[in-house]
């Protein structure tokens, strides 16, 4: 039952097609192969119906869907609006509380609360933190996918160490639950504050390490310079954000150019792909800004970390939350993008509708135009740097 | 440009396909005709003054009245303003003209919106399902959405 | 050998069952060391510990691995073609096993003592890329047949520089037999071809950067033709699920990959014997002799063994192009330099 995209007959000449001496172009069989949603890497449920040429990609098609999980249905028929905060946890599994910030972002400005100094500066923490585990994820499978195995786990190790700070606030590893419309749900623990420095201390090297086992390796970089280059226009026309559009040499970052917690107090700065190995805005620069923003979060976090205020973890809200009617459409810097939720509130303590704007969703779409004319090895590296989270594509 | 100036602007170049606004409320909307969707955002993004090169999300609504809405909001990356564009349609002719061709990005979100609410978005260049099975039946975002008892034979409410 | 000659039909039978088996035993009992090797070393390289439930340290892993994958169903997909899915990796393990024949183990060890023992080991190991094609094309599934693909091309093109490689020690040496070849290089670690040989002082000096990167590059190819990453491509697992054993299960499955680990000490062991004194003791006569000589021939064989492993788990792996640009346009006019170079240096 399921249709395919047919494609023209008449070929227009790309890569892989071989000429004969008279300058025709001489037509060789294409293939049709599905690249998933049992593939390794495919990370997760993502098919790609891919038409090759020998090695050669002639076109892509994604088909997406098969963890589609109503996220949205979900969200309208919840009770009330704090409900919807653990569906959110569960949209994007690798990046949890960034999900959870912006959604609980969005409500509280529907609301116009003002938040305790400590909240914001706590979330803030806790946010980058999350960045850190998030992008551990995404360059250690992209080493595998690489055909690196041994970075994966460099990644996974120091990924448990923030899962365990995680663990330690709010008792889950996973999808937390922990930021609260109007707050936090449990304070800091008293313990918190020594064992965040001792990670940023311990980090920070480990960064470099990790650089010299993955990212400066020279057959690393010959497999992703000049590989699925996303130019500037292409980027912002296909609303790419996140890594993707700042690996394209585009100097936007929301945590600064639509500020929102405290990050407007803290000095770091946004980290853009100077194509330092190949074209910008290939696939080695995403990598190479999702290295250095993950030295740029250890810095936000030792900023916040001294800047910790004492105070309340809760802002006074009403009991029931009834935002007026209206509509807010709030967007945040999640690891892997510009995550937007989208509210309509019709006055009760339901919201009426909640679209979720998800950063991978958006990005997966351009990778069609990105890895036309490479070959099947350059699509799965293309598909790791876009680093997709399917729970997130398909909500 | 604040979205009077954005609204003045539009109602000038566009006259009656500017059909209501509310510029009061904390992120101010246009209505736009539906099937003048497509001039509207050529101009909003290609004008100097305009510029509106970032499409950060596009959502279908279904209003319980009758009405189903497409939701357009726009960025610019120059300007760095923004606007809420809608377009409206009825369930008994729910066609929009598609943006896909102004911004990429659109190409997705319609293809979501026409799968979860029914509306028909011409001039699409791919109008398929995107999440939903492609012979699934309704579009389950609507208000008025039953559950089916049975897909291909496997019952669905658990 | 030719101790056995007079033992009637029957007797030389048996005589050659037994010794016919003995690499056998030999393959099984280091692909069970190596496939433990790989796992610790691969685990202690990523800061975790391995197999550590059974037995000591995990040591009796191999085996229990090998008895669950007896036991295994044993699966054949309908569209598959049988005959061929069913020979595909008995023609692998045939062609691995095969060339041990020609490996000279020590002095008095050696399955048969032919005179072109090289270009033995290099034919019949070539066998194993017709395995492949046939397990691939068998599997009808276009994963398997693109691993299949890949990994003709890269052995064919590999065994190009192999070759070279080889051909660079048989014009030092003289000679195509391995016994020969391990004979002129007696007399510690400094006579070994990949010092030069026991040549005259100045030719010596001159023909050992020559040997050096012909060795280097010998170990680079060997690696492509067992396919271990970096040019693990007919395998990628990222890419091509698991290449032409995808639609391979159980025992079929184990088959290659036994087949796979002795194939990683054949290649090993032929760029022992050629460059690296073979079973000759590093120290002249100390610790020499039969014994001594297939425990010298083993460490060595193993430590080659061991760099593979260990640049398998720090490398990614190359893509198709950039594998064939590496065999044709630098390892091979690499060696065509060093073949000029070298027999210009012997005419001396």
């Amino acid at each position: 039952m399921i249709e395919t995209k047919t494609l023209p007959t008449e070929y227009v000449t790309h890569p892989g097609a071989i000429k004969s001496s008279s300058g025709k172009t001489l037509r060789t069989d294409e293939m049709i192969i599905n690249m998933g949603p049992q593939h390794p890497s495919t990370h997760g449920v993502l098919r790609l119906e891919i038409v090759v040429d020998g090695e050669i990609i002639v076109d892509v098609i994604p088909h997406i869907g098969y963890l589609h999980r109503c996220f949205e249905k979900h969200a309208e028929h919840m009770t009330n609006y704090q409900q919807v905060i653990p569906y959110c946890d569960r949209l994007d599994y690798c990046a949890a509380i960034n999900e959870e910030h912006s959604y609980v972002l969005a409500v509280e400005r529907m609301l116009k609360i003002e938040l305790p100094e400590r909240v914001e500066y706590i979330r803030v923490i806790m946010a980058e933190l999350q960045r850190i585990a998030s992008h551990l994820i995404a360059v250690g499978t992209f080493g595998i996918d690489a055909g690196a195995f041994t970075p994966f786990l460099y990644a996974f190790h120091d990924r448990e160490l923030i899962l365990s700070l995680f663990e330690m606030t709010c008792g889950a590893r996973l999808l937390y639950n922990y930021f609260w419309i109007g707050g936090l749900s449990h304070d800091l623990p008293p313990q918190f504050v020594g064992k965040a420095k001792e990670f940023c201390t311990y980090f920070k090297p480990r960064i470099k390490e990790f650089n010299d086992l993955l990212t400066y390796n020279e057959i690393f970089i010959k497999r992703t310079a000049n590989v699925g280059v996303l130019p500037k226009d292409v980027a912002i026309n296909y609303a790419c954000s996140g890594p993707m559009l700042r690996g394209s040499g585009i100097n936007w970052d929301l945590r600064r150019d639509d500020p929102y917690s405290v990050y407007h107090k803290i000095e770091w700065e946004p980290k853009v792909g100077k194509g330092e190995m190949g074209t910008v805005g290939d696939v080695w620069d995403r990598h190479i800004v999702r290295m250095c923003e993950m030295e740029e979060s250890v810095k936000i976090i030792e900023q916040a970390l001294a800047a910790l205020p004492e105070g309340n973890v809760q802002a006074a809200i009403p009991k029931r939350i009834r935002p007026d009617a209206g509509e807010i459409y709030a967007r945040t810097e999640t690891p892997r993008g510009e995550l937007g939720f989208y509210i309509i509130s019709d006055g009760s303590s339901t919201p009426y509708r909640v679209k979720g704007r998800a950063p991978a969703f958006v990005n997966l779409s351009v990778l069609p135009d990105i890895s036309r004319g490479g070959m099947i090895a350059d699509l799965v590296l293309i598909a790791g740097s876009v680093d997709i989270v399917l729970g997130q594509v398909d909500r | 440009m604040t979205a009077h100036e954005i609204h003045d602007s539009l109602k000038a170049k566009f006259g009656d396909a500017v059909l209501d606004a509310k510029l009061e409320v904390m992120q101010p909307w246009i209505s736009i005709a539906p099937d003048r969707m497509k001039d509207v955002a050529f101009f909003l993004r290609d004008d100097p003054s305009m510029q509106f090169d970032y499409m950060m999300c596009l959502s279908g609504v279904d209003y319980n009245d009758g009405r189903l809405g497409i939701v357009y909001h726009l960025f610019s990356m120059v300007h760095k303003h923004k606007i809420v564009l809608k377009a409206f349609c009825t369930k008994e002719n729910p066609h929009v003209r598609s943006v896909s061709s102004v911004w990429g990005t659109a190409n997705w979100h319609e293809r979501e919106v026409f799968d979860m609410y029914g509306i028909v978005i011409d001039e699409h260049p791919d109008l398929r399902r995107l999440l939903m099975p492609n012979d699934w039946e309704g579009h389950p975002l609507r208000k008025d959405y039953k559950v089916p008892e049975f897909y291909n034979g496997m019952k669905v409410p658990y | 050998m030719e101790a056995f000659q007079n033992l009637g039909f029957w007797g030389t039978l048996l005589v050659t069952v037994v010794l016919s088996a003995l690499p056998l035993v030999f393959i099984l009992l280091y692909a069970l060391v190596t496939i433990y090797l790989e796992m610790k070393v691969a685990a202690h390289m990523q800061d975790r510990l391995a197999y550590m439930r059974t037995g000591w340290h995990g040591v009796l892993q191999p085996i229990a691995d090998f008895i669950k994958l007896l036991q295994k169903e044993d699966i054949i997909s309908v569209a598959a073609d049988k005959k061929l899915f069913i020979l595909a990796p008995y023609i692998v393990f045939m062609g691995t096993y095969g060339a041990y024949a020609a490996i000279p183990f020590s002095s008095i060890f050696i399955g048969a003592n032919i005179d072109l023992g090289a270009f033995f080991i290099i034919g019949v190991s070539s066998l194993v890329v017709v395995g492949i094609l046939m397990a691939g094309w068998a599997s009808n599934n276009k994963w398997s047949i693109f691993g299949a693909v890949r990994s003709a091309a890269q052995m064919v093109s590999y065994e190009i520089p192999t070759a070279l490689a080889v051909l660079i020690a048989v014009m030092i040496t003289g000679s195509l037999n391995l016994q020969d070849v391990t004979k002129f290089q007696a007399g510690g670690i400094q006579n070994w071809l990949i010092f030069g040989g026991p040549l005259p002082l100045l030719q010596k000096i001159l023909i050992t950067p020559f040997t050096v990167i012909t060795f280097l590059v010998l170990f680079v190819a060997s690696l492509a033709e067992v396919n271990r990453t970096p040019f693990d491509l007919p395998e990628a697992e990222s890419e091509l699920v698991q290449g032409f054993f995808t639609e391979y299960s159980g025992m079929r499955w184990a088959l290659f990959y036994v087949a796979e680990y002795a194939n990683m000490f054949l290649v090993s062991a032929v760029a022992v014997a050629l460059f690296l004194g073979g079973w000759e003791s590093p120290f002249g006569s100390f610790l020499s002799g039969p014994i001594w000589g297939m425990f010298w021939f083993v460490i060595k064989g193993m430590v080659l063994v061991f760099l593979q492993i260990w640049l398998r788990w720090t490398l990614p792996r190359l893509r198709v192009d950039q594998l064939m640009y590496t065999s044709w346009k630098v390892l091979t006019p690499f060696l065509f330099v060093c073949i000029i170079a070298i027999g210009l240096i012997l005419v001396l």
